[in-house]
């Protein structure tokens, strides 16, 4: 450790250590702390009865390869390979697809039976937007304006992205498109190695750049004085820098490492306002070492669900679920390993307020209900299962320290407070998951690079 | 630097962006994100690389300033003359 640093980053999830990365590339002297005993914040994995569960990795949008390839070198880049099905089953309608603007052209031509004229204008006009539109339009009047009463197109549209970040039909229209956008380019990529390779490559490049790492390191607070950030205070001691970011939640940097009392009246009433997205639950199943599964596609998007709502989707029993499959070809260089992480949205509040006894029922009840549905794209799956693990919404608070244990950052206004921080409290920087746009890998990445070029900018003036 | 070497910089920080970049046919008058395909991010690369090579700052609202090889050499040249 040195006595002192030109930036400290809390955090290191995907947008912490990206910004570490950059401003290390800037030659700044750069310590990163972070509260777990892993690097990656939710981009996380844990080892259970000789298997790897990857909590977040799922898939994200090709835009990943020039990012990785520009921002962490060549041989992170490399390993982005492409999971070719996506396997879509509810109700109204059970399809597999690339998830790409080609085949989504096709599919809503062919399966939905809309007009080729009306599908290319829908996308002409995601493709065209951007940051700067207006922020009025909802998403739900953008399907309504192509697609009128096609409960059905909108499920296709939206229910992937409903797990990719959290977002629901009244998100400004924006926000969609500039996601779907993306995962439209080309379809949906992964980390061949998993998330431990991932992080794993990305602490390497960060320690060659010497920048100085500690886990098991729990900021007690940004210091500040007078109005601006000089360093943090971690394990009762004080360590100065330059400048300081915060990779924590942005309300928990807020209310957790800064405190409210040091905010303007103005900065306070629009931080307010800023809404967490929700947050998840996760089941996962390892399947016996020797034993194997057949290719029932790479990403399924499940539901029992009759029509589908955003309130629907995050209910505390709810009929839909995503199956992330990972097969041997996932960690190609480990012993064939086969697990399946079933995912859904959650509110916080529907876990939290359970008692001890209840909160166990629960957690055991949705174990079951996930199983019952694997089974059915994977019949006798179960007597081949020989670890099952599950998370709520407060595991993931106990392992992020996230308000309300949030799975994608907040809403679209927390972007505005994210970026006009360091105009509030000089030298107090955030990135992390916000807006809606800033989530996700790709956008957490992106993220920090952007927090970075503010930080360097901030660091050459001072 | 005179217009020429601001010039080759300006390739070689883009070029050092993205590598595939073609600039056989550039029309220095064209925008450089038509032509070259470059993003906002790849924009945010150069402000930066001009900041740690030059300790230059641009800032956000001049961004619009470096949309052609030719207005980047407009601009920066002032800036750049005496180095």
């Amino acid at each position: 450790m040195k006595p002192t640093y030109d930036a400290i980053v809390i955090g290191s999830g995907l947008g912490g250590l990206t910004c570490a990365k950059r401003l290390a590339d800037a030659d700044h002297r750069v310590l990163l702390l972070e509260q777990h005993f892993q690097l990656g914040g939710l981009a996380t994995w844990f080892k259970r009865g000789g298997h790897i569960f990857d909590v977040s990795l799922h898939g994200f949008p090709y835009g990943m390869v020039k990012t990785c390839k520009k921002y962490w070198g060549k041989t992170i880049q490399s390993a982005i390979v492409q999971l070719k099905n996506i396997v879509f089953d509810n109700p109204q309608f059970s399809l597999t697809t690339s998830f790409s603007k080609d085949d989504f052209i096709r599919l809503l031509q062919e399966r939905f039976g809309v007009a080729e004229a009306v599908v290319r204008e829908f996308f002409i006009t995601i493709e065209g937007m951007n940051f700067y539109d207006d922020q009025k339009l909802r998403t739900f009047e953008l399907f309504e304006r192509f697609f009128p009463g096609r409960g059905d197109i909108h499920r296709l549209l939206l229910e992937p992205i409903s797990y990719a970040n959290g977002s629901t039909l009244d998100e400004p229209a924006i926000t969609y498109g500039i996601v779907f956008s993306n995962f439209m380019n080309r379809g949906v990529f992964t980390f061949e190695g998993g998330t431990d390779r991932l992080i794993g490559l990305m602490e390497h490049e960060l320690k060659n750049l010497g920048v100085d790492i500690r886990t098991s390191a729990r900021v007690e607070r940004v210091v500040l004085n007078k109005g601006r950030a000089t360093g943090v205070m971690v394990d009762g001691k004080y360590i100065p820098a330059r400048a300081v970011i915060s990779n924590a939640g942005i309300t928990n940097t807020v209310d957790d490492l800064v405190g409210r009392e040091v905010l303007s009246e103005n900065f306070c009433e629009r931080f307010a306002q800023v809404r967490v997205n929700n947050s998840s639950c996760q089941v996962y199943f390892g399947i016996r070492k020797g034993e194997s599964i057949p290719d029932i596609g790479d990403l399924l998007f499940t539901s029992r669900e009759e029509q589908f709502t955003s309130e629907a989707l995050r209910d505390l029993r709810t009929k839909s679920r995503t199956f992330s499959v990972y097969y041997p070809k996932t960690r190609p260089d480990a012993p064939p390993d086969y697990t399946i992480v079933a995912s859904m949205n959650a509110n916080f509040d529907d876990w939290a307020r359970l008692n001890a006894h209840e909160y166990a029922q629960e957690k055991e009840a949705m174990v079951e209900r996930c199983l019952a549905d694997l089974e059915r794209y994977l019949p006798g799956v179960h007597s081949k299962i020989d670890v099952i693990e599950s998370a709520t919404p407060l595991t993931f608070q106990r392992y992020t320290l996230h308000s309300k244990g949030t799975s994608f950052g907040t809403k679209f206004e927390g972007l505005d407070i994210s970026r006009s921080l360091h105009k509030e409290l000089p030298g107090l920087f955030h990135v992390g998951s916000v807006g809606i746009i800033m989530s996700g890998w790709l956008g957490a990445i992106n993220y920090g690079v952007i927090v970075a070029n503010d930080v360097d900018s901030w660091l050459r003036d001072t | 630097m005179n217009r020429e070497e601001i010039r080759e910089v300006l390739l070689e920080i883009i070029a050092d962006i993205d590598e595939e970049a073609d600039f056989t046919a550039l029309d220095a008058d064209k925008p450089l994100r038509d032509q070259l395909e470059l993003d906002s991010m790849d924009f945010l690369d150069i402000v930066m690389e001009l900041r740690k090579r030059y300790k230059l700052q641009v800032p956000e609202d001049e961004y619009p300033e470096l949309a052609t090889l030719n207005s980047c050499v407009n601009y920066l040249e002032p800036k750049l003359r005496d180095l």
